[in-house]
């Protein structure tokens, strides 16, 4: 029998899926059109939430579905960040462009790194990628013409002059630094679906049954022919990319920057691993009910110090004993949901179960 | 000839594992491997598969020389394998199992490789389990899973690791119905088993092993009358 006639299907495809699928676009046209009538502080919070649930996700695709637990991520939001004030100070280029580099010098990063790292394996790869975040952080603040340790700001000139942003002052009637503000969230929207669309796209391509192979069972992964290391390098490669641009996108609006602040553990790493397992490691939809819970708490708690950062803690330690799948692995669980699907279904005169 | 060792040897430091072993298997044979445990019989399995290195000596798949090889590329080449103690993909369902070894493993188009899967689910018993996560399946199915996701790669040469160990008569003996059904179709086996009446039912000749040393190969009527043999692997003083 040839596959033409085959009563055999894969299909990936669920009811719940179609649905997700118009509601997203409903969700990205209102995020697009948003700016019209929201405040800027509204904005400003959902390109915090967008920009960490991009961290989020790009960390998901690495640790939930490549198996490779990076805690050194903040060094290509760092590196990325840098790059920009780099290019934007010193070479004279628009931050707009300038974002692209970021995504450069996170590539620029990642191969040197994953040289080292990958010769390791498991809490020492974890170790490793932190040890080099750190050496990171400690040679770019030794780059005195970006103020060294304390750090520098974007030229006001640079930043207001940047592509688009008269015209958004325009099209809104709003002054150059809310025009800045709203342009940073566009990117950062268009950001955040570009990745999870991509991720989503991975996953159910041929690269994404490999990756969850490689991540359950390595030494199986290559007795079916897949090539471990290859993969491993790609999807360290595409995350350290994406970070990068996510970086540099989170200091051009802040547009002040410093060693500290930009390779700073707690906000690029350990906040987005928080998100990613209060919601559901390797799931796509984990991240995103994951950063909503983040930020109310982060909202909440925001007065009590170190107190904030206790609770945290405390909740990812019950997560993770209670609910080692997260809040949507306890919600996919009980109702079988699953907004993303990735798993191909064979479909055809399939028996009863039992009948072997 | 399918698959030639020339004295091949691996040590872990000072611990010879494998020790000069020289064995030539002819396409289309069914070659069984005994030996008491700790005998070095799945890193003969792990040298040929390229999941492990050789540290001496010379192996031909095909003609071929793949002593350097990396597993995946010998996959590739037609090379199947099961592991002693199951290793499925847990994450994914049964049928994905089988789907990234023929896409990978197989190289076959996407259409062409969810016929394959289904058809070797039907000839395996597993085609009711086939979207089931594999981490939810029982030993026997698990086992199950082993040899149809050998099989997905599109194998030339079937290794298999005590596929049988654990399961009971009747289980047992539809396993070697199918594996008799893989060899009659020209696979080339080699299979490392325990279990004697179910391996002596398949396999023309067979290998004994013994602390890393290839001890006697033969019809298995012959080797299992050796005296050697009978002392080393069944423990009989004669």
């Amino acid at each position: 029998m040839t596959p033409s006639d085959t009563p055999w299907r894969a299909s990936s495809k669920t009811r719940a899926g179609t649905f997700v699928a118009i509601l997203a676009v409903a969700v990205i046209l209102i995020g697009l059109v948003l700016p019209g009538f929201a405040s800027r502080r509204l904005i400003q919070d959902l390109f915090y939430i967008l920009t960490m649930l991009t961290l989020a996700q790009i960390w998901n695709l690495l640790a939930g579905y490549g198996g490779l637990v990076s805690v050194g991520q903040q060094a290509f939001v760092g590196i990325g960040a840098y790059a920009l004030f780099g290019a934007v100070i010193l070479g004279g280029m628009d931050p707009m462009l300038a974002i692209l580099l970021g995504g450069v010098a996170g590539l620029v990063l990642a191969v040197p790194m994953a040289f080292f790292a990958f010769r390791l394996h498991g809490a020492y790869f974890a170790i490793g990628t932190w040890v080099i975040a750190e050496v990171t952080r400690l040679l770019v603040a030794q780059w005195k013409a970006l103020g060294g340790g304390t750090g520098t700001s974007l030229p006001r000139a640079a930043t207001s002059d940047m592509i688009g942003v008269a015209q958004v002052a325009e099209l809104f009637d709003v002054r150059t630094a809310a025009a800045r503000d709203i342009l940073a969230y566009w990117i950062a929207l268009i950001l955040a679906v570009a990745v999870i669309a991509g991720i989503y796209g991975l996953l159910r391509s041929r690269m994404g049954l490999a990756l969850i192979a490689v991540r359950d069972n390595p030494e199986a992964a290559k007795s079916v022919g897949v090539d471990v290391r290859w993969l491993k390098w790609a999807v360290f490669l595409i995350a350290s990319v994406a970070t990068g641009v996510t970086g540099a996108l989170i200091f051009l609006q802040t547009a002040r920057i410093s060693p500290d602040a930009a390779f700073a553990i707690t906000d690029w790493t350990a906040y987005v691993i928080f998100i990613v397992v209060i919601g559901g490691i390797g799931t796509i939809e984990g991240p995103i009910l994951g950063v909503l819970v983040f930020f109310l708490l982060r909202n909440s708690l925001a007065d009590y110090g170190s107190w904030y950062l206790l609770t945290l803690g405390l909740i990812a330690i019950l997560a993770m004993i209670f609910a080692p799948k997260g809040l949507w692995g306890l919600i996919s669980a009980r109702s079988g949901l699953h907004l993303f699907p990735i798993r191909r279904r064979l479909t055809g005169p399939l028996p009863e179960r039992g009948e072997g | 000839m399918m698959l030639t060792l020339d004295t091949v040897s691996k040590s872990f430091g000072a611990l010879t594992v494998t020790d000069g072993v020289s064995l030539s298997v002819p396409k289309g044979e069914a070659l069984g491997i005994i030996g008491p445990n700790g005998a070095g019989k799945s890193t003969l399995f792990n040298l040929i598969t390229g999941n492990l290195m050789v540290s001496a000596g010379r192996i031909e798949l095909m003609g071929r020389d793949v002593t350097r090889m990396p597993a995946m590329k010998r996959v590739r080449m037609g090379v199947g394998r099961s592991f002693q103690i199951p290793q499925p993909f847990e994450g994914l369902t049964v049928f994905e199992n089988l789907l990234t070894a023929a896409r990978f493993g197989g190289a076959a188009s996407h259409d062409r490789a969810v016929h394959d899967c289904a058809e070797i689910l039907r000839r395996t018993g597993m085609l009711a389990r086939a979207n089931q996560l594999a981490g939810d399946l029982s030993l026997l199915d698990r086992k199950r899973l082993e040899l149809a996701r050998a099989l997905a790669t599109g194998p030339e040469l079937l290794l298999l690791d005590e596929i049988a160990g654990g399961l009971t008569e009747g289980e047992c003996r539809t396993l070697v119905d199918t594996i008799r059904e893989i060899h009659a179709a020209g696979t080339t086996i080699i299979w490392i088993e325990h279990v004697l009446h179910a391996l002596t039912s398949v396999v023309e000749r067979l290998a004994v092993l013994d602390f890393g040393r290839l001890i006697g190969v033969g019809a298995p009527d012959e080797i299992m009358a050796s005296r050697e043999v009978r002392e080393i692997y069944l423990g009989i003083e004669v």
